[in-house]
């Protein structure tokens, strides 16, 4: 299979959508003359013109807010926020908006609004470049998210984001952009809601998604040489969650480590021992462990940014508490 | 705008006997805003409205069964009884929704009129939004956003005196807020709302303007919120007599004077418009109240379209 960036695949996944549907299209700053930051709409005005790929002035409010109302309206829009940290710029209209207004209107229209939002610790960008939201997200009833780990995955669900009636927020780490791996040609879509093993074990079960899924892997081979077998589990989507691809690994191992790179406290991983807790504590044989990015904003100082985000060592001792 | 008096008088009954939950605003003496601007569209045109939004909803062409039934949180009501009074919407008709949040239509008006250009129609999309709202950072990126893109938007600012219990004199840096159309590169148009005349030639021409490609237009049209903010406010803001000064200026009064003076109407024509609206109120109430209750099982129904939402 031929291999190409995490970029180069949202890419292709805008372009076949984008060709596919011509409800289709994409607003954000910087994305249409520049391209986007990380190259992610490098090509696709010169394709498909300067209209269906707009650079908007500096207004997430108002992207977010126009994409909503567009959508409500026949388009298909995708708004990009440059930053996922600048989603809480358009925070009203996501949450009271996008997240509410097919409910509230007793489901007389659909939704088909995405967001995409580049987040995580990039170096040194600090603690207005570096945030992971999704918790935040998760507790508002009525948007879908999704965080792909790998290429393959970042297109297939951004098309699946795509073509989905409903709010989705589609998080995209940024230290991800420029790595590569195999992408299926074409129509190659990730359902959401669906997790992924992407390591199969049988001792513990590590569940995690995005850039830790990779640091994940690398942690299951340190494990393994001292003879732990890891199960590495991809959300993919943080919500649905895949409780039945939870509860199936958890059934195997019988133990759970929970990482991520947002912050611990809040995050997704208290969500999900909570689920367990509730319902598959007579399962498991260890308490469950979380993993997090310490409880302080990102810091500046490379030293310190290394010393708050969990690593490939992090997940190793995590591991080993329960194994 | 008999139909909506006639519509809002009944809810405040409805309401102060019990028979309404939740919280109601009411729209009376603003009727000609909503009127004379609606007048200018045509159901496939786009509006957003504000959480008094009962008048902009029957101006766009909403049913007033389906209304009242939506305030009595029954299942027949537009929203299927999920919505109540500040969350109307009927998108059949354009209507993209009443909202909670002051400022929230903005945008959203903002983005039918960009959807409206990129699928090559001559829709536009009208804004109501209140003085309140005007001073909200929503209304600077929406003003800027349709302006840079010359969308077909109208922006109608119902400057009824106050935001909430807060006077417009003292919350908002502009005395009329379309002066802060300049900034925007836009028409900026003030109107007595009270004169369904002069808000429906106002309408008329930005609505023109906007269908012709010519861009947005901020309209403000200066009225007065002759009820309290909501149904039950005890309005220690202002004084009676204030109210009742202003009250004398009722824009359908005004509207009927017209027409009378013009012999478009007799005064036989008159009562007869008020009877129908009378008794379509009636009739909605009716059906409000024959209607039933949602059942519990739909609290989980219509949040999403699909779930967990595969496509293949």
């Amino acid at each position: 299979m031929r291999e190409i960036t995490f970029s180069e695949a949202t890419l292709e996944a805008m372009r076949e959508e984008m060709e596919r549907d011509p409800r289709v299209f994409v607003m954000g700053e910087d994305i249409a003359r520049q391209g986007g930051i990380f190259g992610q709409f490098k090509g696709l005005p010169q394709e498909f013109g300067y209209e269906r790929v707009l650079d908007t002035p500096i207004s997430e409010t108002a992207i977010v807010g126009a994409a909503l109302g567009a959508a409500l309206t026949g388009m298909r829009p995708v708004a990009d926020m440059h930053f996922a940290d600048f989603v809480t710029v358009a925070m009203d209209e996501l949450v009271n908006q996008a997240a509410k207004i097919r409910y509230m209107f007793g489901g007389q229209t659909k939704v088909p609004l995405v967001v995409r939002a580049p987040d995580g610790v990039i170096r040194s960008a600090a603690a207005q470049h570096s945030q992971s939201l999704e918790s935040w997200f998760l507790h508002v009833p009525g948007l879908k998210i999704v965080i792909p780990s790998c290429p393959a995955d970042a297109k297939g669900l951004l098309k699946a984001a795509i073509r989905d009636d409903d709010p989705v927020l589609y998080f995209e780490h940024k230290a991800l952009f420029k790595v590569k791996g195999p992408v299926p040609d074409g129509n190659h879509i990730v359902p959401i809601g669906k997790a992924d093993i992407k390591r199969k074990g049988q001792d513990v079960t590590l569940i995690t998604y995005s850039i830790m899924v990779g640091r994940a892997l690398e942690a299951a081979e340190a494990l393994a040489k001292e003879g732990i077998d890891l199960e590495v589990l991809d959300l993919r989507t943080i919500y649905p969650i895949d409780r039945e691809t939870i509860f199936e690994s958890v059934r195997k191992t019988k133990k759970v480590v929970i990482a991520h790179e947002a912050c611990k406290r809040g995050g997704v991983g208290a969500e999900i021992a909570a689920i367990l807790a509730e319902e598959m504590i007579y399962h498991l044989d260890a308490p469950v462990v979380r993993v997090g990015t310490m409880d302080v904003p990102i810091p500046f100082a490379p030293v310190l940014e290394r010393h708050v985000v969990p690593n490939v060592e992090t997940l190793v001792a995590a591991v080993k508490k329960i194994a | 705008m008999v139909r909506i008096r006639a519509f809002e008088t009944r809810v405040e009954e409805l309401f102060l006997a019990g028979r309404i939950p939740g919280f109601v605003h009411l729209y009376i003496g603003e009727e000609a805003v909503a009127a004379g601007v609606c007048a200018n569209l045509t159901a496939s045109d786009f509006i957003t409205s504000t959480h008094r939004g009962h008048g902009h909803c029957i101006a766009k062409g909403a049913k007033t069964d389906r209304m009242m039934a939506e305030l009595f949180g029954k299942s027949t009501g537009y929203c299927r009884g999920k919505g109540g009074s500040m969350h109307i919407a009927d998108f059949s008709i354009g209507m993209l929704g009443a909202n909670g949040v002051v400022g929230g239509g903005f945008n959203l008006a903002t983005g039918a009129g960009l959807s409206a250009r990129m699928r090559r129609t001559d829709q536009v999309a009208v804004c109501f939004f209140g003085d309140g709202a005007s001073n909200r950072g929503t209304f600077h990126e929406a003003m800027n956003f349709a302006s840079v893109f010359k969308l077909p938007v109208i922006f109608v600012c119902e400057n009824n005196c106050y935001a909430s219990t807060t006077p417009t004199s003292y919350a908002c840096s502009a005395t009329n807020v379309s002066a802060r159309a300049v900034g925007y590169s836009i028409p900026g148009v003030t109107v007595d709302g009270n004169d369904a005349e002069q808000v429906y030639v106002a309408a008329r021409d930005a609505v023109a303007r906007a269908r012709a490609g010519g861009g947005p237009t901020l309209l403000e049209a200066k009225t007065y919120r002759i009820k309290g903010h909501f149904v039950g406010d005890p309005e220690q803001y202002r004084s009676r007599d204030e109210v009742l000064e202003r009250k004398r200026d009722c824009p359908i009064e005004r509207l009927e004077g017209i027409l009378l003076e013009r012999g478009v109407l007799t005064p036989a024509d008159v009562d007869a418009a008020k009877k129908a609206a009378d008794d379509e109120i009636e009739a909605a109430v009716k059906f409000a109240e024959a209607s039933p209750d949602p059942k519990p099982d739909e609290a989980f129904e219509d949040l999403f379209v699909s779930l967990p939402g595969v496509i293949a």
